[in-house]
């Protein structure tokens, strides 16, 4: 057997494999998504009490020193932002982190199962400059810190 | 189908820190075609569960302001070196992937 052959039937069984893979995997989401369905009300409310009401049923928010949210001063690409979360305190449920200036304010709620502790990072878009806002919900109530992340858009990093 | 997820988790004195990125145009569905004015239609990850053994650690709701090609990073306690871990997603137009990995 030469190995164009072989390397023929590699690549189909391969190709076989992958499509069993895709077809188990989509299976197996199913379920969860009707356990936790996304949250389209909360995630398309122009104002941010709106989205936080729909979201974690409430918009009574306090400001907490425990809570540290990391992002840059200046954002020279509004389109990556890097957001870190991080808290010290126990219990947490979630952390949502908020963009206030973004047309829809709420861009990711993490809900953090038995285990997880308050720490959170991920990249996030930004229409103009603004607060970001990280909520986190222990204890039943709402927490927030903020941050002022300046975006310049088409500017030379002023 | 190319795998859209890289998964790395690594256990530290107890606590794993995982970090993730996924492969994802993430459409907001208001960004228009600079060539015929239409607007994009929007193609985003609604959903990321991150499952240690088989247990939920967390859940992501996403909306469409999480930049394109996503990365997260999040820290669980519990696991160990050699667990299983599995990262999945799920989009607005039905789309999904999984990956598994093993913690270091």
């Amino acid at each position: 057997m030469s190995t164009e052959i072989k390397r023929r039937i590699f690549l189909k069984r391969s190709l076989a494999a992958g499509t069993v893979g895709i077809a188990a995997a989509a299976g197996l989401l199913a379920p969860q998504r009707v356990l936790a369905a996304w949250n389209k009300e909360a995630f398309e409310a122009k104002e941010l009490p709106a989205a936080l009401n729909a979201l974690l049923g409430s918009s009574d928010v306090a400001e907490s020193a425990d809570i540290t949210v990391k992002a840059p001063d200046i954002a020279e690409n509004g389109a990556v932002v890097p957001v870190t979360v991080d808290t010290g305190m126990d219990g947490v449920e979630s952390i949502s982190i908020i963009a206030s200036n973004n047309p829809v304010p709420l861009v990711a709620n993490f809900v953090m199962g038995s285990g997880a502790s308050g720490f959170v990072s991920t990249r996030i878009k930004m229409g103009k400059t603004g607060d970001v806002v990280g909520i986190v919900k222990a204890g039943g109530k709402l927490h927030s810190a903020k941050k002022e992340v300046k975006v310049t858009i088409g500017g030379c990093g002023g | 189908m190319a795998k859209s997820i890289k998964i790395r988790a690594k256990e530290k004195g107890g606590v794993t820190t995982v970090k993730a990125l996924m492969t994802h145009p993430m459409e907001t569905g208001a960004r228009k075609d600079s060539k015929t004015g239409k607007k994009i239609p929007a193609h985003f990850i609604q959903e990321v569960v991150c499952k240690h053994k088989g247990n939920t650690v967390m859940t992501a709701e996403w909306s469409g302001g999480v930049s394109k090609n996503p990365y997260i990073s999040f820290k669980f306690s519990g696991g160990a070196k050699g667990d299983e871990i599995e990262l999945s997603w799920s989009d607005n137009k039905g789309g999904s992937d999984s990956m598994k990995s093993a913690i270091k």
